[in-house]
């Protein structure tokens, strides 16, 4: 379990790390390591440049931004699982933060790294995607705002440009919506299977709306866009029947585990829990 | 200070001697503040240590981290190896170059098979008729028949420069289409080695009774195929080895993390021809092993063989996914059984076809281990007439061999899962079904239908208390209840007996026997040497509370060493639930030689009769007058007034060889439930009885059963080593291979009954293994049980949800056909 040989650099600013960036074309960003060390020692990954973004002061913290909370991109999973502020304003990603790996993996591993990885079965991705949040990338022409569902592109990728790093993630308030995280774990890994965070509001006894991501199933999380349009103005009654269109149009993936079969019908029933579970949860 | 009673079930402290007692005279300690301790609980008798919940003594090192593994040894000048592994199934070797890591910076030497060609191979201990053992090299030799099978190993200076130039060692591989079902290897004309022409290994039969009248008369016959799945035993710690040479003494000293450092030190001697007079093994700790490292391994031959070339230490540790390719795997049978019954549920004789698959090279005792299924395979029942039928089978795959149980487990489920089967076909409660067939209490020792002789035993008594605990009536209702609401909720059984103590000489491939020493020091602390190799059992406790029991002293005064063949007499090591049944036996016998000799000491000084001397306390003698435990010791050191005929020193050495294994038994009840929506399996309740005999350490004895049923619980719900078509290695890492973790396992209930063993002094039986014997089953027939009014009769393992829900959905359809 030896990494190849690699350089280590620990800037002390933004600018810095972008300078570093830019400057090898082989360079990766430290910000927790809990997945990219891992894939080093296993020489999947053998960055020749290793940028550790865990000297840069101010990446991390968890602040209210008007109707939104701003997360530091240096955020580790156990400060956003523990965080009063989202607690009250936006429980929805503390709920995913609180069921990611284990407790080592939480205190180190950090948000700007793990959707940066953008593993197809992370659990902030489905999160993200309910509550169309925003990321805030700066390279060296300057910062720029990319919403959730233009940031996850495919399999450990994302639309991040080279020498790009994201430093905020804003998320908005849910006040008046009840939302929830439903995930099947995998055994093993502790990664979603299926992962399905929800955003519904309710009006007079019906669905208002309601905003599913889903995780685990795909390349990369998705808007369970068909799910969500045939919930719209549907009693609880009606959930079940909706739901089953979770995976619809979806190019799921399958291994050993799960097959993609089985992904799509988990991402329905799981829906069903998740929507339902946030249809109880108090807003 | 009082010691707290043991039926309060908490754990009493380590320190029970009063603390300021210690701390004023430490030297009176064992004769003062113990005996005032003890006396004030149970009326001037000293408690004895034996069955107290006694705390590991081994434990602070462990836990602060201040002991030593393999890997925290330091040599200076030593040199790191890392070897070079098969990426395929199956190849020819068509070329090895070595020039681009040879002169790769800090690079010692590389070597191929072309070095070691000349040494000895891997032993394989079976003695089977028609048994093909193909050569097996330390390093490859012309094909690789396995993912991870070592082709070269690289040494360096340090660790990062050896895994840097194994990278560059490039071996040019022709790969061949890898042999990797076991069924279809047996008809097939692939054969993983061309020199044997079969891929059959050997054949066993083990037949007894009329077993064509048996199913003849049958009012019923049960058959399935049952799927016993292959496991990496992944112990905490992996393997290692550091070995250094000293070529003036040309002694060679082997560090290794083994469960059998004598057996190892022979072998090493044997391969690399050294004589085995200057061949020391030393086990540091050792950080579990289940059996995988009850073996000797190419690397504990290439390691020291590089230490010799060189005449420089070298050291090798183990990755985890060299562990997981690399290192034995166990389980991996598929069985055809049937059972021939009477309306009344008896069974009137059984079939068994096991199939084994052994993969790619036999290791120490890979062809073994299904025999022991074969032995088994009747459990706790009297069965009329049986033939079983065992093949072992190369595969393209890492061996296979003893883990946790080994062949035990497999023979369990077969006959747990049968007779679940049989209860259900003659609708008959499976507790029922099981007590009609138990051999009665009176009826021990039982000879069973395959051949052995069950010491003692009484598992009705046993599987009625694991149903009242249970509350196997209630769990029915509630069953009944869950059905009409359609969900799915099932109540599992198993009732295990198992082969401990291992065990004669006789049964066994390299010497069935234990050897212990025990040696009363000048200071009158005692040192106990143990044949045993303890790798996490906690013996280095019980043993001291077997022998501070016998002197009269604490634990604390008494050291147990083990795993250095250098100090401690020829042994045999630590597997086969053994170590305290055999190698505790030899260490009691020895102890007891010890204490006649200070008895007649003691005697002669006090002129007294020796059979009157009692040691209690720290004192040796009679109510009225007695000696120090150490006036007594001193005197046989000083041996100026010796009784006639005795020698000085007091030390003792006993080889025990037992003259039968023994039978541990209980009951597992498991209730689960199954979300037929998802295939996802939560267990319920989880209630063990379990009946090893006599208990040395209750809390120790716990503990084995705890980690035993989470591994059974694993095999049954999560672990599963695959191999694809391609012989590829797919469960390769533990994001993959699924470990068990603490929230996925229930709280145990646990209780024992206690029928002592008649095969040694101390009547104990053995715990290692039951734990993972009896569980496996229970929670598939719990399962199995909780989908009946599908139709579902059986599903393999492990009881992955999408098989489960697979399972259901096909049954569905088929009702709704």
């Amino acid at each position: 379990m030896i990494p190849a040989n690699f350089d280590y650099q620990a800037p002390s600013s933004v600018e810095q790390a972008i300078a570093l960036l830019e400057s090898s074309h082989e360079a990766k960003l430290l910000a927790g390591g809990h997945s990219l060390l891992p894939a080093m020692k296993l020489r999947l990954a053998e960055p020749a440049l290793l940028i550790d973004l865990g000297r840069i002061p101010g990446l991390s913290y968890v602040r209210e931004a008007g109707a939104q909370v701003a997360l530091g991109a240096m955020t580790t999973h156990a400060a956003i699982a523990e965080s009063p502020l989202l607690a009250s304003r936006s429980p929805l990603l503390s709920r995913a933060a609180r069921q990611i790996g284990d407790v080592q993996v939480r205190n180190r591993g950090t948000i700007g790294g793990s959707i940066a990885h953008a593993d197809p079965a992370a659990d902030y991705p489905a999160a993200l995607l309910a509550l169309d949040a925003e990321i805030v990338a700066r390279g060296r022409k300057g910062e720029r705002t990319i919403p959730a569902r233009e940031f996850f592109s495919g399999l450990f990728s994302t639309t991040l440009l080279s020498g790009e790093l994201i430093t905020e993630i804003r998320v908005p308030a849910t006040t008046g919506a009840g939302t929830s995280y439903a995930k099947f774990h995998h055994p093993a890994s502790g990664f979603a299977v299926v992962g399905v965070a929800a955003v519904v509001k309710m009006a007079s006894g019906k669905i208002q709306s309601a905003a599913i991501g889903i995780t685990g199933v795909a390349d990369h999380a998705y808007r369970a866009g068909a799910a969500e349009r045939a919930l719209v103005n549907q009693p609880a009654s009606a959930i079940a029947g909706a739901c089953s269109r979770a995976a619809e149009g979806v190019d799921a993936l399958g291994d050993h585990f799960a097959s993609a079969e089985y992904r799509k019908h988990l991402a329905a029933v799981y829906c069903r829990r998740a929507v339902q579970e946030a249809m109880a949860a108090k807003a | 200070m009082a010691i707290r009673s043991r039926k309060t079930g908490k754990p009493a402290p380590r320190q029970m001697a009063p603390q300021g007692t210690l701390a004023r005279a430490p030297k009176k300690a064992a004769e003062r503040g113990i005996a005032a301790a003890q006396k004030s609980r149970t009326n001037g008798r000293p408690e004895p240590w034996v069955g107290r919940r006694y705390l590991r003594k081994e434990d602070p090192r462990l836990i602060q981290g201040i002991s030593h593994y393999a890997d925290d040894l330091r040599l200076p000048g030593m040199l790191h190896c890392v070897f070079v592994r098969s990426p395929h199934a199956y190849a020819r070797i068509a070329g090895i170059h070595t020039g681009a890591a040879r002169s790769s910076p800090g690079v010692v030497a590389v070597y191929t098979a072309s070095d070691t060609k000349a040494l000895g191979v891997v032993p394989c201990a079976g003695a089977l008729p028609d048994l093909k053992i193909p050569r097996h090299p330390v390093l490859a030799e012309g094909h690789v028949r396995h993912v991870g099978e070592p082709v070269a190993a690289v040494i360096a200076e340090d660790l990062y420069q050896a895994r840097d130039a194994a990278e560059k060692v490039q071996v040019e591989y022709d790969p061949l289409p890898a042999v990797v079902d076991p069924e279809k290897a047996l008809a097939g004309t692939n054969f993983v080695h061309a020199s044997v022409k079969s891929n059959q290994a050997f054949t066993h039969q083990l037949k007894n009774g009329d077993v064509d009248a048996a199913f003849s008369r049958a009012d019923r016959v049960v058959k399935a195929r049952f799927v016993n799945q292959r496991l990496a035993p992944v112990s905490m710690e992996t393997r290692g080895v550091v070995a250094q040479y000293l070529p003036g003494e040309k002694t060679l000293t082997v560090w290794s993390s083994t469960q059998i450092p004598h057996l190892l030190k022979t072998q090493v001697a044997l391969i690399l021809g050294v004589p085995e007079t200057h061949v020391r093994v030393v086990t540091p700790e050792v950080g579990g092993g289940f059996g995988s490292k009850l073996n000797v391994y190419r690397e504990e031959a290439v390691v020291p063989f590089a230490a010799m070339q060189l005449g420089r230490p070298v050291k090798w540790s183990e990755s985890r996914r060299e562990n997981i390719a690399a290192t034995i795997h166990g389980r991996d049978q598929i069985n055809y059984v049937e059972l021939a019954l009477k309306k009344n549920g008896t069974i009137l004789g059984m079939r068994a076809r096991v199939i084994s698959d052994l993969g790619a090279y036999h290791q120490l005792l890979t062809p073994i281990i299904p025999t022991l299924t074969a032995l088994l395979i009747s459990g706790c029942y009297k069965i009329g007439a049986l033939q079983c039928d065992v093949v072992g089978v190369f595969t393209n795959k890492m061996a296979t061999d003893a883990y946790r149980g080994a062949g035990r487990p497999e023979a369990t489920y077969i006959i747990e899962r049968m007779v679940d089967l049989a209860a259900r076909e003659l609708n008959l409660d499976p507790a029922e079904i099981r007590r009609r067939n138990f051999p009665k209490p009176r009826e021990y020792p039982f000879a069973t239908i395959t051949g052995i002789t069950y010491d003692s035993g009484n598992y009705e008594n046993a599987m009625k208390k694991a149903l009242e605990l249970a509350g196997y009536s209630r769990l029915r209702a509630r069953q009944k209840d869950a059905w009409k609401r359609g969900k799915y909720y099932g109540v599992g059984l198993s009732t295990y007996v198992e082969i401990c103590a291992m065990g004669p000489s006789t049964a066994m491939p390299a010497g069935g026997w234990e050897s212990g020493t025990v040696r009363v020091e000048p200071t009158g602390k005692i040192t106990v040497l143990t044949g045993a190799s303890p790798h996490g059992q906690g013996q280095e406790t019980t043993f001291a509370q077997i022998v501070a029991d016998i002197f009269g002293l604490t634990p604390d005064d008494v050291n147990i060493v083990h795993g250095d063949t250098a100090a401690v007499p020829y042994g045999i090591g630590t597997f086969g639930s053994r170590a305290t049944a055999v190698g505790g036996t030899a260490m009691y016998i020895a102890a007891q030689k010890v204490k006649a000799k200070m008895a007649a000491i003691a005697a002669h000084l006090l002129g007294e009769k020796a059979a009157a001397m009692n040691f209690s306390a720290g004192r040796v003698g009679t109510k009225k007058k007695s000696l120090g435990f150490g006036e007594v010791v001193g005197a046989a050191y000083v041996a100026r007034n010796l009784p006639p005929g005795v020698e000085p020193g007091l030390e003792a050495t006993h080889f025990f060889e037992p003259s039968n294994f023994t039978f541990p038994f209980g009951t597992h009840v498991v209730s689960c439930e199954v979300d037929a929506e998802t295939g996802h399996i939560r267990i319920d309740k989880y209630v063990a009885v379990d009946d090893c005999g006599n208990v040395i350490n209750p809390l120790l004895v716990e503990g084995q059963i705890h980690g035993g049923i989470v591994q059974g619980v694993s095999q049954a719900l999560f672990e599963e080593v695959i191999y694809n078509e391609d012989g590829q290695l797919v469960t390769g890492t533990l994001m993959d291979y699924s470990m068990p973790k603490a929230a996925q396992v229930p709280e145990f209930i646990l209780e024992r009954t206690c029928t002592p063993s008649p095969v040694n002094p101390m009547g104990v039986k053995g715990v290692g293994e039951a734990g993972t014997i009896a569980s496996t089953p229970a929670v598939v027939n719990a399962v199995c049980d909780a989908l009946r009014p599908l139709g579902i009769t059986h599903i393999d393992m492990p009881l992955k949800p999408e098989k489960v829900w697979r399972a259901i959905q096909q049954a569905r359809a088929a009702a709704a056909s």
